[in-house]
Formats: structure tokens, sequence, C-alpha cells
């Protein structure tokens, strides 16, 4: 990142019960997951950003532009910031139709980056809804609206926090696609607040940790997920990210062949995608080592890595980090099979996946 | 101790009995004098008054929904009359207790040292304050003088309408209204500030503002109350009522 | 009883209540959304203040009214140099008055109505480029209409019903300051039974239809 491009972030925000403290540089392209426990200031630091909240003192700087220093004394008024914002809750406007509350931000604002509603409104499946009250309308579509009303205002980059936390799974499962698209097509930065890790790693490319108001790790998404001194990171929630081609897709068995750094992999689905780079998420939980390669095994993935890191993690488990061609991931097993295998930084192994989750 | 105490309450009882206290309800603008009297009367004859004051009109329409007064001293002749008429007052008691007169009265100190009768052709954006005609005996009495004596026309868009006469007093004490027509009785209040000009109103030129009283139907066999009535007629009573800016015509 | 002595007061006493109510609107829409936005130490202070006139009895208000608006008072002087004439005993004294004396009624339910959708509306309408000015004609003013109607129709009732200001301050001038309401007391007050009768009964067909009216719109906007 150039020093005038990407979004300076230093915050410090004292109250009574809360503290927050921030130093941080954004990219201006891509999703950016913020994550984290509740209570940790996620919300707090986007509310700042935004304007909603007066940090005790900080800066901000977009893209090379000032929009607070305190002190300097600047302090660019909420509605002059060029952010869209998508609460928890769609708030939408009772007394304008969809359509209105999608044009509410068109026109109030400059448009040298005049977006193209059409475009958004497909982008959303919005088409049908367009004439409908706002209390005609599912949690899910309200939600969805809400997101076209925060792109539709012509931002410079859209603040999103926990925009899936008030939905059912069934409803997030709707919306998850429209942010999958939005991340391939919107030319728009976003930045994601969450505390499901699966979201993060599903929409994320750039990913900041916080906890107890501090950044404990930001940095590329699949080198974040893999440190293993992030608490946060650790437990249930470990695992990781990586990237592959799809190779060729086979009718009969219902999997693609999947080509990464470290060698192949077999994934469900997924036909019809051969050539597409396919994201993947591999939960720690899921992945097991061996020092022989077992046979006849009903786990397909088993692949060469190298262990390149260890620790403890809660009760009986042992984090361990692998490199598999010049990617990582991590797989969680116990004290016990670590002290029996002898497991140690720099052994040969073999990991194996046993299961994948792959982005749509 | 217990048969000592019953003792006491029993004689409280009798004595309560033996003086009867008497209830009159006088009109606001006779308040003054009406308690002065009530002061008097109880000294000289032991017995208790309680003095009610209200405009003639409410009391009048407290008496014909039963309102417990022993007499009325009314502001004008004509309530009197009616409830003789209605049985609610006894006949052949009704008299005329005190007249009052009107006076041009001000307090405007650009009035001061000036003729206030010659400012009653001038008001020019200045307010003249009477009581309500249709309500108040001063006001439809201020109309009356106002008519014989030619200003009418030039005076009526000016005027403001007090409630009552003592409104109509205060309108002008507080500056509203430059020049008002009030109660002579009024202007004699010593409490009242200075004025800048005043000029009594020939009582020739309105309808004389008599002020009757009469004896109510429940107090018809109250000795005490026809004992006042007898007290209001007599010398001492009269030099209280003139002393108060009334007079008292035989 | 002339049609001019049922119809004036009467007339005096809707333009009173309707010109006191438009101006209710104006003033007590930026007290009730500074009330419902501030988290203030001065605000229950500002409250009760509004609040006072509930609580005074109207002999009260229309004494230190009449002080105030007098020709040496401290709004009244101030008039009297602007226009050349005094605001007692005149209409525009009555509609200051009754702005006093209804204040509470337009304070209250309007910052009732802006309370009720608290902040995160106007969150959203800011983020969207809303100044806090545009948010609040876009976003609060129509999210507030049945706030509106209540204040409107609380405003306009209890002015039209007002007794006791006007006639510590009105001077009961035909075609002027006397109201309705005025009129009705003077004609007990003589006697006039009968005339008394007609013009309540004139009074209470007039105040009914006009609230049945605003409910009746507050129910149809409900049913949209």
């Amino acid at each position: 990142m150039s020093a005038n491009s990407g979004i300076r972030i230093r915050y410090e925000l004292q109250r009574e019960d809360f503290a927050l403290d921030v130093d941080l540089k954004l990219p201006m392209r891509g999703i950016t997951g913020v994550y984290g426990p509740s209570g940790s200031g996620k919300t707090s630091l986007l509310r700042c950003v935004a304007g909603l909240e007066k940090p005790t003192s900080g800066q901000l700087i977009v893209a090379g532009d000032v929009w607070q220093d305190s002190s300097a004394g600047t302090w660019r008024a909420v509605h002059e910031r060029d952010v869209g914002y998508v609460f928890q809750e769609p708030r939408l406007f009772g007394h304008l139709d969809v359509r209105g509350n999608i044009e509410f931000g068109l026109r109030r604002r400059e448009h040298e980056r005049a977006p193209d509603i059409q475009h958004i409104v497909s982008l959303l499946g919005l088409e049908r809804l367009l004439e409908r009250r706002t209390d005609e309308l599912s949690g899910g579509e309200a939600q969805r609206i809400a997101i076209a009303r925060a792109l539709l205002c012509a931002p410079r980059f859209v603040l999103m926090d926990e925009p899936l936390a008030s939905l059912d799974q069934a409803r997030k499962d709707e919306i998850l696609p429209f942010l999958d698209r939005l991340h391939a097509e919107a030319e728009v930065p976003i930045i994601y607040v969450s505390h499901n890790i699966d979201e993060v790693g599903r929409l994320c490319d750039y990913l900041v940790v916080m906890d107890h108001g501090c950044v404990v790790a930001d940095g590329d998404l699949q080198s974040v997920l893999v440190r293993m001194d992030v608490p946060s990171l650790a437990g249930t929630q470990a695992g990781s990210v990586i990237e592959g081609q799809a190779q060729a897709y086979d009718e009969t068995d219902d999997l693609t062949r999947l080509r990464f750094s470290g060698g192949d992999l077999w994934v469900p689905g997924q036909a019809d995608r051969n050539g597409e780079t396919l994201r993947l998420r591999i939960r720690a939980s899921d992945v097991s080592l061996c020092r022989v390669m077992p046979e006849q095994s009903t786990i397909l993935n088993i692949i060469p890595a190298t262990v390149e890191a260890l620790q403890a993690d809660h009760g009986p488990s042992m984090l361990v980090r692998l490199v598999l061609g010049i990617d990582r991931i991590v797989a969680r097993v116990t004290r016990r099979s670590v002290r029996e295998l002898e497991i140690k930084v720099g052994d040969e192994v073999y990991a194996q996946i046993k299961s994948v989750a792959v982005r749509p | 101790m217990l048969r000592g105490r019953l003792l006491l309450f029993l004689l409280l009882l009798a004595e309560a009995g033996n003086t009867e206290s008497l209830t009159v309800a006088a009109a606001s603008n006779f308040a003054r004098p009406a308690h002065e009297l009530a002061e008097r009367f109880e000294k000289a004859s032991g017995h208790d008054v309680r003095i009610t004051t209200a405009s003639t009109g409410k009391l009048y329409a407290q008496i014909e929904n039963g309102a417990p007064f022993d007499i009325l001293l009314a502001a004008d002749k004509e309530r009197p009359l009616l409830l003789e008429k209605s049985g609610l007052g006894v006949a052949g008691t009704r008299f005329t207790y005190a007249v009052g007169s009107l006076v041009l009265w001000s307090r405007d100190p650009a009035l001061a040292n000036s003729d206030c009768k010659l400012h009653l052709e001038e008001l020019g954006k200045k307010r003249l304050a009477i009581a309500n005609p249709t309500t108040a005996p001063y006001g439809a009495a201020a109309v009356q003088f106002l008519q014989a004596d030619g200003a009418w026309e030039a005076v009526q868009p000016r005027l403001v309408f007090g409630e009552n006469i003592a409104q109509t007093l205060h309108f002008v004490v507080s500056g509203n209204a430059s020049l008002g027509l009030i109660a002579s009785a009024q202007a004699k209040d010593a409490r009242l500030p200075e004025s800048t000009c005043h000029w009594p109103v020939p009582a020739s030129m309105h309808q004389a503002l008599e002020q009757q009283a009469i004896l109510l139907q429940r107090a018809s066999d109250n000795e005490v109350a026809a004992e006042f009535l007898g007290y209001l007629r007599g010398a001492d009573a009269r030099e209280v009522i003139t002393a108060n800016g009334y007079e008292i015509h035989h | 009883m002339s049609t001019d002595n049922l119809f004036g007061p009467l007339w005096l006493s809707v333009q009173l209540a309707g010109i006191t109510t438009v101006v209710l609107m104006i003033v007590a829409t930026p007290i009730a959304w500074w009330l419902a936005q501030s988290a203030s130490r001065w605000k229950p202070v500002v409250q009760a203040t509004v609040a006072l006139p509930i609580v005074l009895p109207p002999t009260v208000m229309g004494f230190y009214l009449l002080i105030v608006l007098g020709p040496s008072g401290a709004i009244g002087h101030w008039w009297v140099e602007l226009t050349g004439s005094a605001l007692t005993f005149s209409f525009a004294g009555l509609v200051i008055a009754s702005c006093i004396y209804s204040l509470p009624f337009a304070v209250q339910p309007l910052a009732a109505a802006f309370e009720s959708f608290g902040k995160a509306n106007l969150e959203a309408a800011w983020t969207l480029g809303a100044s806090r000015i545009d948010a609040f004609f876009s976003v609060a003013l129509p999210l507030s209409v049945r706030g509106y109607l209540s204040a409107i129709v609380l405003s306009f009732a209890h002015t039209l019903g007002e007794f006791g200001v006007v006639l510590m301050v009105g001077g009961n001038i035909p075609g002027e300051t006397r109201v309705i309401s005025i009129a009705i007391y003077d004609q007990v007050e003589s006697l006039n039974y009968a005339a008394a009768h007609r013009l309540s009964a004139l009074l209470l067909v007039v105040a009914f239809i006009a609230l049945f009216g605003m409910f009746f719109i507050n129910r149809r906007w409900r049913q949209r």
C-alpha cells in the first residue's frame, strides 16, 4: 500500500467500562474483516470511522484525505463522510417504499462514482421488491435492501456491522450468496465486522482481529488465520483458508479435483467451475495427522506436509501449523497424540483433511 | 375525668345552640365595608358573622341552587327583586343599604394635572376600562353615563370590559387601560396608589346604583339575621358605609 | 340574539385556536426535538418549565401575562414600540397567551413521538448523506406524523376551551377578544340562559366535529 492509499485509523476511546486503542492501516479494496468476540470494540471502531461516535483522540485519513484529526481539530461530520453503513438491524425508513429507501442516498451525494442502480438491484436480487412497503419484507429481504441502500449512496467504502447477526441460519444462507457476489463484483471496498469466523473466512481478503479494545492481529486473511498466538482464533474457531484452481469435475462421484500449491484436493460438487480459482475453508478440527501414509482410508485428501509450529490449545487439544507447498493450514489434535507420535517442528507428516467448505 | 369532659362538651353544644352564627353573602365591591360591619356587629352582639363575597350574579346563581346564605347584600336592585319574586327572599325585608357612584379614574402619568374628562374625547390608542355592562350594574351605569355625555361614539372602539368592577380597576392600576370608570368606593380605598387624575361622575347622568339587601328564606326565623338587618339601617352602620365611599339615601 | 353574537365569538375562538396551533407547531418542534435528542443535565429543567402551564391555574398565568404583555412589561413595551399599539386586549396578545398556555400540549406529544423512533433511523440517514436538518425533514418528520396529529388536536382543543387566561388578559372586546367561552360566561352571568344554551351547543358541535375529523383522518392514515 502506498502512503496515500488505504484507510489510516488511529483511535483512542475512553469510556467508563471500555477502552479502545487501535492503530491500523486498511486496504482500499476488497473486503476487510474485523473479527473478535463481543465487547472487543469492533462496533465502536466502525462507529468511530463513520463519525457516529467521537473518540477521545484520533486520526482518520482516507486515501490521503484527512477526515478527522483531533490534534488539528479537524472533524468531518457524519453526513459528509462518504461511507455507507449497514447496521445489525436493517433500519429501513418506514414512510418510504423500498425504492424510496434505496434511492435515499442517491439524491444526496455528488456522483463522481455514480453507482449503477440496475446493477446493484440485480446484484442483490431486489427486482421484485422495489414497489413493496417496508413492513411487507422478510428479515433477509430487509437486510439486502439496507445493503443496497448503503451501496447506492456512492460511498468511498461501506461499513457493515455484523449484518447477518440478527438473522436466523436460513436467512443467513439466503444472503451469503449475495455477499459473495458483492465481493466479486462491487467496486467498493467493504469493512465487515463479525464474530462469526466462517463468515469472515468466506468473505474477507484482509483480516483484523480485535480483543478488549485492541488490535491483536492484522494482515491478509490467510496468514492471520494460521497465527497461533491469537486466542480468538484458537479452539473450535481455528482453521485456515487456501485457494486453488478447479481442474476437473467427476460427474459420477460429484467431486472436483482442485490443484493448490501443496498438491491436489478433492472437493464436493463445483460442477461447471473448471478453471476457476476457488476459496476453501478448512476447519482445524477437520485436519488430523499421521506419520505413515494410511492405507484404505475413507479420507480422500491426504497431503504431505511439514510441521511449522505447535501451540497448546484449550483442554486436551494442541494446534499444529503445517506447510503444504506455499500454503499453510492448521490442524487440531490432542496433546497425547503429539507426545506419542513425537511430533516436532520440522517433521514431515501427512495431513488428512476430512472435509472442506468451498465458497460458492 | 371522663365525666368532666362530657360535661364540657355538652356545655359547648348548648352554647353553640344559643349563639346562632350568621352567613352573609356580599357583593365583591362591598367586601371591605361588609367585613367591617360584621366585626362591629360581632363585638356588639356577641354573635358570629361569616361573610362570603363574590359577584352579585354568582351569588344569585348559588342562592338559586341552595347555597346556605342567610342574607344577601347585592350590588343592584334586580337580583333581590328576583329573589323576592321567586320566594327565595323573604317579602318585606328588601331595602337599599347603600348607593354607589362612579368616578373616572386614571393612573396614567401622561394624564397628570389635566382634565380627566377631556381625555375621553381624545383617547387615541389608549383604552377605557368599564365593567361588563351585561353582568355588572356599574358597567351598565358607565354605559349610560357615556351615552348621556355624548362620548359614547368616540369611546366605544376603545373600550375594554372588566369581568367585574374589581377587574376593571385592576386593568387601570396595571397600566393596561389608561382610564377607567370605577366605583367611588374603590377610589376611596387607602391601599390604592395615587391617581394622576380623577373626575366624579354626576349621579344624574346614570341610573341610581342602588345596592339592596334582602333576608333569605332559610333564615326567615333567624333572629340574629333580623338583628343584623336592623343594625345595617342604624347610624353606626351608616357611618361605616359612607366612610367607605357610598351614600345613603332616605 | 343576533347571528353576529352567535357566530362572532365562535369564529373568534376558532381563529384563535387555529392560529395558536400553527404557531405552536413551529415553536414546539425545535423544543421537542432538543428534548428528545439531548442528554444534557438541563433537560429536566426545560421539561419542568414546559410543563408549568399544566399545573399553574389560568388565573396565575393571566395575572403575570397582564404584567408582562402590558405597555410597561418586558414583551409589551417592545410590542408598543414596534407597532404603536398595546399587546394586551388585542387578538395578538391572546395568541401569545394561548401559545404559552397550550405549549405543553404541543411539546409533549411531539417529544414522545421523536423519542419513540430513537436515533437508529437518524443515524442511518446521516450515513446516507443527510445533514441533521435534512434528516429531520426527510426522516424524523414523516415518522412523527402521528405525534403531530396528537399535538395539533390537543393544542387546538385546549385553546378552543380556554377561559381563565382570556378572562384575565382579554378585556372582553367584541370582535377582538370576546371568545365563545367568555361569551357563554357573560350570558350565564346576566341570566340569559337560553342564549347560553345556544352558544354552548354551538361550541359543542363545532368542537366535536373538529376532533372527530382529526381522529378519523388519523385512522385512515393508519390503514394506508
